[in-house]
């Protein structure tokens, strides 16, 4: 097991620093001069010079790059050019807004995947699953915002049980936030339910036709029994991989949504550093990310470890 | 009373093409302690008989007929009373190891399951029973061996795992469908042999069904040559293998390598492949194939014709085949 973990640092540390090169080059290509954006058009060229150097801008780009990971090193994420505050304290509320909702999408997908996929499953090829399936394929076509609009008609306009956006604050306390992000989550989740539903669906159906099922029933053990008992684990690998993939695509997609509630995410806080030319902002942000991604890869690698025995004896 | 009394079945399965016919009008009978052989190629409607015995056929098929286990019909039984027989009055032991133990479930686990479910052994009764049951397969060293996963045992050893599990809930009837077809072949008489010391220690009955004439011959009391579906050949094993007469029987015995044939002599083989189930011929099912074969074959159903008390050919030819050696027929 421990073999194992350190094997998985390593890759982490390595797939963190070529990340955050090609992130920063990323940055170095793309055009606008973040001292011009702050001075504005009508700015003398004497100014953009100060403030290129006020800011270090000037200095060259690997000098640049290795004050960056150094400062990451010792915990220092720099100051904003925009804003003239540490970067810090603009990703921490934001991060604790983006965690939070990614986590409840994704349990609300969970669930409704368990849900509908084993039903489907149970009753394969009969009305019931048609129907489902019929459902899920219109939950992955609907695109997130615009059922965020029709939430917002209904649970907000209409029915007045919930806020139509903004975010109090987690000091506001637990319950108004988690409210405050549940019609997001429900939108998110809808997507990301339904592709893990028809997922849960066909993994329980190719489980079915294994052999070891085929034995369960032989010992006496009822349909049902033999779902739980024996089918529902071996289904569930498959089934792992997506939801890691789709709870990175949680962390990192939500920018659209998050506009739509006026929730100020990570997704909100890149977008408009991008359109501040707020580089050591979007940096430090997407490689947050990128930190955020790996690090769901590797609990679902563990994850994986603990459902199947087999990995276990191959890798750890 | 006869504990195992099957009579007329015929299975018939849905497919994308149409029905098909994989057992037809099928009897036998079982008493307790007795060994059944069932022998016959491929798609003859071996296993699928055997999973008919069980209540494990897929869900679209079709079972007509009677299956009288202690002359109550299983074939009427409801799911839930069929779960009280599988895996304590019946049990089944299949031909592929490797996949019929849960990848993710220790084999003490699954060893455990029927006990608890049928006998309501409390977790410590069913571990013990557990361990004593992997001693008498011959798993060595089971307190450890009961914490393995079965990709950490052999072929062979997940079979005797296959067996203890079977054998837990001390069964009426085994069914083994080609135990050791997929083993290696000095393993295969371990296994052969093994489950034949169990069941005669328990007065258990066994249905083995092979492919092989030389494992059935060895092995058991009575014989069911099935092909096409149907049975062909039925009797005491002594009496069948003392004179094989239809010329199914003949052609699966001369396609059998014998010792000191040499190694550049050819095996004989039986022209043609298995019938269509979905196109039966409407007369012998053996027809396209048969070396005796008239046109009366094609045309009408072979009569049972009773040689001894023991021995049943279905054959229109049996004047001709009887006597009948199988190097005359094949080669």
């Amino acid at each position: 097991m421990s073999i194992f973990i350190a094997k998985r640092l390593l890759t982490l540390i390595a797939t963190l620093i070529g990340a955050s090169m090609v992130i920063f080059l990323v940055m170095e290509i793309l055009p606008g001069d973040p001292a011009l954006v702050i001075l504005g058009v009508e700015a003398t060229d004497e100014m953009v010079a100060a403030l290129t150097k006020e800011l270090g801008l000037d200095r060259p780009a690997p000098e640049r790059y290795w004050t960056w990971i150094s400062g990451l090193l010792q915990g220092e994420m720099g100051t904003s050019y925009a804003y003239k505050v540490p970067v810090w304290e603009l990703v921490e509320g934001a991060l604790w807004i983006t965690i939070p909702l990614a986590i409840m999408s994704i349990i609300l997908s969970i669930i409704l995947a368990l849900i509908i996929g084993l039903y489907a499953a149970a009753h394969h090829n009969k009305a019931g699953d048609v129907a489902l399936m019929g459902f899920s394929q219109l939950g992955i076509s609907v695109p997130n915002f615009w059922l965020a609009l029709l939430l917002i008609l209904l649970f907000s306009i209409q029915l007045r049980w919930f806020p139509a956006g903004g975010f109090p604050g987690w000091n506001e306390g637990f319950f108004v936030c988690i409210v405050a992000l549940l019609l997001p989550a429900i939108s998110l989740a809808t997507v990301v339910g339904a592709i893990l539903a028809r997922i849960t669906r066909s993994s329980v159906l190719e489980v079915y036709r294994e052999d070891y099922v085929r034995t369960a029933r032989s010992k006496g053990l009822s349909q049902r029994a033999t779902l739980w008992l024996h089918v529902l684990r071996n289904a569930l690998i498959p089934v792992l991989t997506v939801t890691g993939i789709q709870f990175s695509a949680l962390l990192t997609g939500t920018v659209v949504v998050e506009n739509v509630f006026h929730i100020p995410g990570l997704g909100s806080l890149v977008l408009k550093a991008i359109n501040n030319r707020d580089t050591i902002v979007v940096e430090n942000v997407v490689l947050l990310l990128a930190t955020m991604v790996i690090m769901t890869n590797f609990v679902v690698d563990i994850l994986y470890a603990v459902v199947d025995p087999r990995l276990k004896a191959h890798d750890i | 009373m006869t504990l195992l009394d099957v009579q007329d079945l015929t299975i018939t399965l849905a497919t994308a093409e149409g029905p098909a016919r994989a057992v037809r009008d099928l009897s036998f009978s079982l008493e307790r302690g007795e060994t059944l052989g069932i022998v016959g190629e491929s798609g003859c409607g071996k296993s699928m008989t055997a999973l008919a015995l069980m209540s494990l056929l897929p869900e679209r098929s079709n079972t007509e007929g009677k299956i009288l286990l202690e002359s109550e019909d299983l074939l009427r039984f409801s799911e839930k009373d069929l779960c009280n027989i599988r895996g304590n009055r019946m049990a089944m032991i299949f031909q592929e190891p490797m996949t019929s133990l849960n990848p993710v479930h220790t084999i003490g686990h699954q060893v455990m399951e029927p006990l608890r479910l049928h006998k309501g052994l409390d977790k410590d009764a069913a571990h013990a029973e557990a361990l004593r049951l992997l001693d008498r397969v011959g798993i060595p060293n089971p307190k450890a061996r009961i914490r393995n996963y079965p990709h950490q045992l052999s072929g062979g050893q997940r079979q005797r795992v296959m067996i203890a599990l079977a054998l837990s809930c001390g069964p009426d009837i085994l069914i083994a469908d080609e135990p050791t077809t997929a083993l290696d072949v000095t393993i295969q008489d371990q296994i052969l042999e093994l489950i034949q010391n169990l069941v005669s220690e328990d007065g258990m009955a066994l249905i083995l069904i092979s492919h092989d004439l030389g494992v059935i011959s060895e092995n058991t009391d009575k014989v069911l040559v099935m092909y096409g579906g149907s049975a062909v050949e039925t009797g005491r094993t002594d009496k069948i293998f003392g004179e094989l007469t239809h010329p199914y029987t003949l052609g699966l015995f001369a396609a059998m390598p014998k010792l000191g044939m040499g190694r550049n002599a050819r095996l004989a083989t039986i022209p043609g492949v298995v019938p269509d189930l979905m196109n039966l011929p409407a007369g012998c099912t053996f027809f396209d194939r048969c070396p005796l074969a008239s046109d009366h074959c094609r045309d009408a159903s072979p009569p049972v014709h009773v040689l001894n008390p023991d021995h049943a050919v279905a054959c229109h030819n049996i004047d001709d085949a009887r006597g009948k050696k199988s190097e005359e027929l094949y080669l």
